[in-house]
C-alpha cells in the first residue's frame, strides 16, 4: 500500500453519480495535504453526476505531475458500487487493493432489459487483487443517514494509509457542515474499525 | 499560505487578488465554479447573467469604466458571446479584462469538443493556458496585467482537467486598484466603420508586440533534459507528457498566442527529435510547421477525445499494446434522478408519441430509454426555433403532434427570442417549459425565474408565464408535472390549440427538496406487468425470484425519494408507502 517513499500514491474512487464521491475525494485530499504531501485530484462535474458512472483520481506524494492516474498503476480502488468496481478494475496495479461497498445499483440498461447485471462480479474482482467487501450502505442506514457511506468507506481506506487519525478528523471537520461532523466522525470510526 | 484549490477556485482567487471588481458568467460545465467561488468575495460585484453574450458585454462595460473585469463561460458559451468578444479585440480595454473559456475535451458534459484556442486567433486576442491550479491563479493575475499593458482582452483558456483538478496553490493578498472612471473615447469604443478601419491596424500592430512579449514571458520555458527528445506542449498535456517522458527536454508553452517563434526555433535546434503533445486540434503543430520546424504530432496522437497519460504513452512509445479482452460490463450513462420533476412530462410526451424538439440541460436525458422522449438537441434555445422550422416546412399538421421542450434557465438564456419569433411569424408552436426553479445540471444556480441573485440576495423575480404573456402568447398554463392526468390533459389542450402555446410544468428539482418517505412494492399485489418501469425511475427494477412464476418489481428504498409518480401508473395498487402493510 501507499507510503511516503513513493513518488506518487494513487487512489481511484468510483461509483454512481450522486453517491458522495466528490466529497470523499475532498476529505482524502485534504488529509493527504495535512500529512505534508503534494496532492492532485481530478473529478468530473455536470452531466456525469446525474446517476452516471463516476471516477475520481487522487494522487499524492513528493511531487505529482498528472492529475490523472494511468491504468494499471492505482494502489487502491475505493468503489461505492460493485459494477463500478469492475468497470475501473483496469486501473489497479499488481498487488493493489479494492475496497468495495457490497451494493448493487442496476444501471438503466439493466432496468430496461437491454443488459444483465453481472452475477460473477465477486470472482472477477478477486482475480485482480486483494478485495475487501464491506456493507457500507447497510452500516450507513444503521447510522440513520445513507449519505455517510462515503465516510465509512474512507474509514476502511484509512487503515491502509499511514495518515494520523487527527488528519482525517480535521479533514472531516473542514469539509463537512458542522451539524453533520459528529455523525461523520462516528461513521469514519465504524469504517476504520471494520 | 498554501491551499488545495481546483482550477476554477484558483481563477476566482486570482481575480480577487488582482483587484478585480466585476465578474459575470452564465453557468456551464466545466466553468461554473469560477463565479460560484467569486461570490464569496465581497469586493467583487458578481452576477449570474442570463447568457454568455450578456455576461461578456456587462464585463466589457465594466472595463470601459476602468475597473478590472472577468467573464467566465464554457467553450460553447463563447459561441454565444463571440460577437462582443470579437469587437472587444478591436476596442481593447480600459480596466483589464480576462475572458475565461473552459473547454471540455472528452465532452464530459457538452455537445461538442470545439478547441477554443481557435477563438483567440480568430479574434486576435492573446491566449494564456495554465497547466494546473497554481498557474491558473497566477495567469489570471498576469492576464489582467497583459490586458492593460497591451490594451486587449486576454483569453484564459482552461480545460475540464484544469477546472476540476486540484493542487496546492500559494495564497496572496488582494491588491486594490484605483478606479480609473469613465472617460469618453469614441474612436476606441464606438466601432463605426471609420473607427474600426483604424482599430484593425492597431490590432495588427498589437499582435506584433504581443509576439515579442511572448518570446520573453517567463512561463514559456525550456526545461532541459536529454537532447534525444524534445517535447513542445501546453496545458494539462504538459503534466501527462512530463510523466511519460521523464528524461526528455521540454518547451512548456503557456502564452500560446501569439507563439514565441524564436524560442521555438531555439528549442528545436537543441534536440534531435521533436514532438508536440497537445489535446484537441493541431494548433501548435500547424503553426510550428509553418515556421519551417519539423515536428511530429497529430500523426501519432489522437485529435478526438481527451488525452490521458496512457494515450500519450501509447502514441509515442512502442509500448506493447495489451489488448485485454473487454469483459461485458453494462454501461451506466447518466439518468434523470429518482423523483425528477421532468419525468412525468416525458412519460406523457412518449405515451402520446409526440415529436419533441429538445434543448440543453438535465432534461436532455429524457431522450434516453425507456422514455425516448426527445428528438433533437442542437444548442441552448434551439428547441423553440427548431420546432418552428419543422412547422414551416411541414405545415400546421405537424404542430398537432409537436412540442418544443426546454428548461426554465434555458428559456431565459435564449428561448425568449425564439418565442417572440414564433408569435410574430404566426407560428403554431407548443412550448413546454420544465420549470424546476434552478439551473440544475450545472449544480443549481439561480436565474431570473427564481429571483435569487448570485450572492444569495433577493433580486426581481421574472415568472416565465409573465414573459410568455408579454410576448403575446394567449394560451399559457402552469401545471404540476407530478399529476399525470392533468399533465396529459394540458398537453392535449395545447396540441389542439391553433397558435402559440406555453405550458409551464413547475416543480422543484428533486435534489432541492427533502426526500419524502420511500415507497415499496407489495409482492402480493404486484404481478410483474412492468407498467411502473416505463417512467425510467432508477429506483425501480424488476427481479425474477425463483419461487414466483412472474417477475416482481422492487423499489430501492435507499434511492426512492417518495415522489409518487410510479404509484399513478400501477393498476393494482401494488406500490405502497414503505410503512404500510401488505395486502393480504
Ligand atoms: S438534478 Fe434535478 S432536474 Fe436534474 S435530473 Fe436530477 S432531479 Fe431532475
Ligand atoms: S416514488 Fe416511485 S417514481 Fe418516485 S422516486 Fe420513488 S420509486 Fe421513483
Amino acid at each position: 500500500m501507499p507510503n511516503k517513499r513513493l513518488d506518487a500514491n494513487n487512489i481511484t474512487i468510483c461509483g454512481v453519480g450522486g453517491q458522495g464521491i466528490i466529497l470523499a475525494s475532498d476529505v482524502l485530499c485534504y488529509a493527504a495535504f495535512l500529512e505534508g504531501f503534494d496532492v492532485k485530484k481530478s473529478e468530473v462535474h455536470g452531466m456525469a453526476q446525474r446517476g452516471g458512472s463516476v471516477i475520481t483520481h487522487v494522487r499524492f506524494g513528493k511531487k505529482v505531475y498528472s492529475p490523472l492516474i494511468e491504468e494499471g498503476t492505482t494502489d487502491c480502488i475505493l468503489a461505492f458500487e460493485k459494477l463500478e468496481a469492475l468497470r475501473y478494475i483496469g486501473y489497479l496495479r499488481k498487488g493493489g487493493t479494492v475496497i468495495v461497498d457490497n451494493r448493487e445499483i442496476p444501471p438503466m440498461s439493466v432496468l430496461v432489459g437491454q443488459a444483465d447485471y453481472p452475477t460473477n462480479i465477486d470472482q472477477r474482482l478477486r482475480k485482480s487483487g486483494n478485495i475487501q467487501f464491506i456493507d457500507a450502505t447497510k452500516m450507513a442506514l444503521e447510522l440513520g443517514n445513507i449519505r455517510v457511506v462515503n465516510i465509512i468507506l474512507l474509514g476502511v481506506l484509512s487503515k491502509f494509509l499511514y495518515f494520523a487519525k487527527e488528519s482525517w478528523e480535521e479533514s472531516i471537520r473542514k469539509n463537512i457542515k458542522e451539524k453533520y461532523v459528529d455523525l461523520n466522525v462516528t461513521a469514519f470510526i465504524r469504517g476504520r474499525e471494520f | 499560505m498554501k491551499s488545495l484549490l481546483s482550477g476554477n477556485e484558483a481563477v476566482a482567487r486570482g481575480a480577487w487578488e488582482a483587484g478585480c471588481k466585476v465578474a459575470t458568467a452564465y453557468p456551464g460545465t466545466p466553468s461554473t465554479e469560477i463565479i460560484e467561488n467569486i461570490t464569496k468575495y465581497p469586493e467583487i460585484n458578481a452576477e449570474w447573467s442570463v447568457n454568455e453574450k450578456v455576461a461578456l458585454e456587462v464585463a466589457a462595460g465594466a472595463s470601459f469604466a476602468g475597473v478590472r473585469a472577468l467573464v467566465a463561460m464554457k467553450h460553447v458559451g463563447l459561441n454565444v458571446a463571440a460577437d462582443p468578444f470579437f469587437t472587444m479585440g478591436y476596442s481593447g480595454v480600459t480596466g483589464g479584462m480576462v475572458v475565461v473559456s473552459a473547454d471540455d475535451p472528452g465532452m464530459w458534459s457538452s455537445q461538442n469538443e470545439q478547441d477554443n484556442r481557435h477563438y483567440g486567433r480568430h479574434a486576435k486576442v492573446p491566449i494564456l493556458e495554465p497547466a494546473d491550479s497554481r498557474e491558473a491563479k497566477v495567469f489570471t493575475k498576469l492576464g489582467f496585467e497583459i490586458s492593460e499593458k497591451f490594451d486587449t482582452p486576454v483569453l484564459l483558456r482552461l480545460t475540464t482537467r484544469i477546472c476540476h483538478s486540484s493542487c496546492l496553490v500559494d495564497l496572496e493578498r488582494r491588491k486594490e486598484r484605483k478606479v480609473i472612471g469613465y472617460v469618453k473615447d469614441i474612436r476606441k469604443r464606438l466601432v463605426l466603420p471609420a473607427h474600426a478601419r483604424i482599430l484593425h491596424t492597431v490590432v495588427e500592430e498589437r499582435l506584433k508586440k504581443l509576439a515579442g512579449y511572448s518570446e520573453t514571458w517567463s512561463y514559456n520555458k525550456i526545461e532541459r533534459g536529454k537532447k534525444t527528445l524534445g517535447v513542445i506542449t501546453s496545458g494539462v498535456s504538459y503534466q501527462y507528457a512530463r510523466e511519460v517522458f521523464p528524461d526528455a527536454s521540454f518547451l512548456k508553452l503557456a502564452f500560446t498566442y501569439p507563439l514565441p517563434e524564436k524560442l521555438i526555433k531555439k528549442f528545436a535546434r537543441q534536440v534531435k527529435r521533436l514532438i508536440v503533445v497537445e489535446e484537441g486540434d493541431p494548433i501548435l503543430e500547424t503553426e510550428i510547421k509553418a515556421m519551417g520546424v519539423k515536428v511530429m504530432g497529430k500523426a501519432r496522437i489522437p485529435l478526438c477525445g481527451e488525452l490521458t497519460p496512457k494515450i500519450v504513452r501509447n502514441s509515442f512509445t512502442k509500448a506493447k499494446k495489451v489488448t485485454r479482452k473487454k469483459d461485458e460490463i453494462p454501461p451506466r450513462p447518466p439518468v434523470l434522478c429518482p423523483g425528477c420533476p421532468h419525468r412525468g412530462v416525458f412519460y406523457i410526451v412518449s405515451k402520446l408519441k409526440l415529436v419533441a424538439t429538445g434543448d440543453i440541460g438535465c432534461y436532455t436525458l429524457g431522450a434516453l430509454p425507456p422514455l425516448n422522449a426527445m428528438d433533437t438537441c442542437v444548442c441552448m434555445g434551439a428547441s423553440v426555433t427548431n420546432a418552428q422550422g419543422l412547422e414551416k416546412a411541414l405545415g400546421k399538421d405537424i404542430s398537432k403532434k409537436l412540442v418544443a421542450v426546454l428548461g426554465d434557465s434555458t428559456f431565459f438564456h435564449s428561448g425568449i427570442t425564439g418565442l417572440v419569433n414564433a408569435v410574430y411569424n404566426k407560428g403554431s408552436l407548443n412550448l413546454i417549459i420544465l420549470d424546476n426553479f434552478t439551473t440544475a445540471m450545472t449544480g443549481h444556480q439561480p436565474h431570473p425565474g427564481t429571483g435569487k441573485l448570485a450572492k444569495g440576495e433577493q433580486g426581481r423575480r421574472i415568472p416565465p408565464e409573465d414573459v410568455a404573456r408579454g410576448c403575446g402568447v394567449e394560451l399559457v398554463r402552469v401545471i404540476n408535472p407530478n399529476d399525470l392526468e392533468t399533465t396529459e390533459a394540458a398537453i392535449r389542450e395545447a396540441l389542439a390549440y391553433e397558435g402559440v402555446t406555453v405550458l409551464i410544468f413547475r416543480r422543484p428539482c428533486a435534489l432541492l427538496v427533502k426526500p419524502r418517505p420511500p415507497y415499496r412494492i407489495d409482492p402480493a399485489a404486484c404481478n410483474g406487468c412492468r407498467l411502473c418501469l416505463r417512467i425510467g425511475c432508477p429506483a425501480i427494477s424488476l427481479i425474477f425470484p425463483k419461487d414466483r412464476e412472474k417477475p416482481l418489481a422492487v423499489v430501492d428504498e435507499a434511492l426512492c425519494v417518495g415522489c409518487g409518480l410510479c404509484v399513478q401508473l400501477c393498476q393494482r395498487d401494488a406500490i405502497i408507502l414503505s410503512g404500510e402493510a401488505d395486502a393480504q
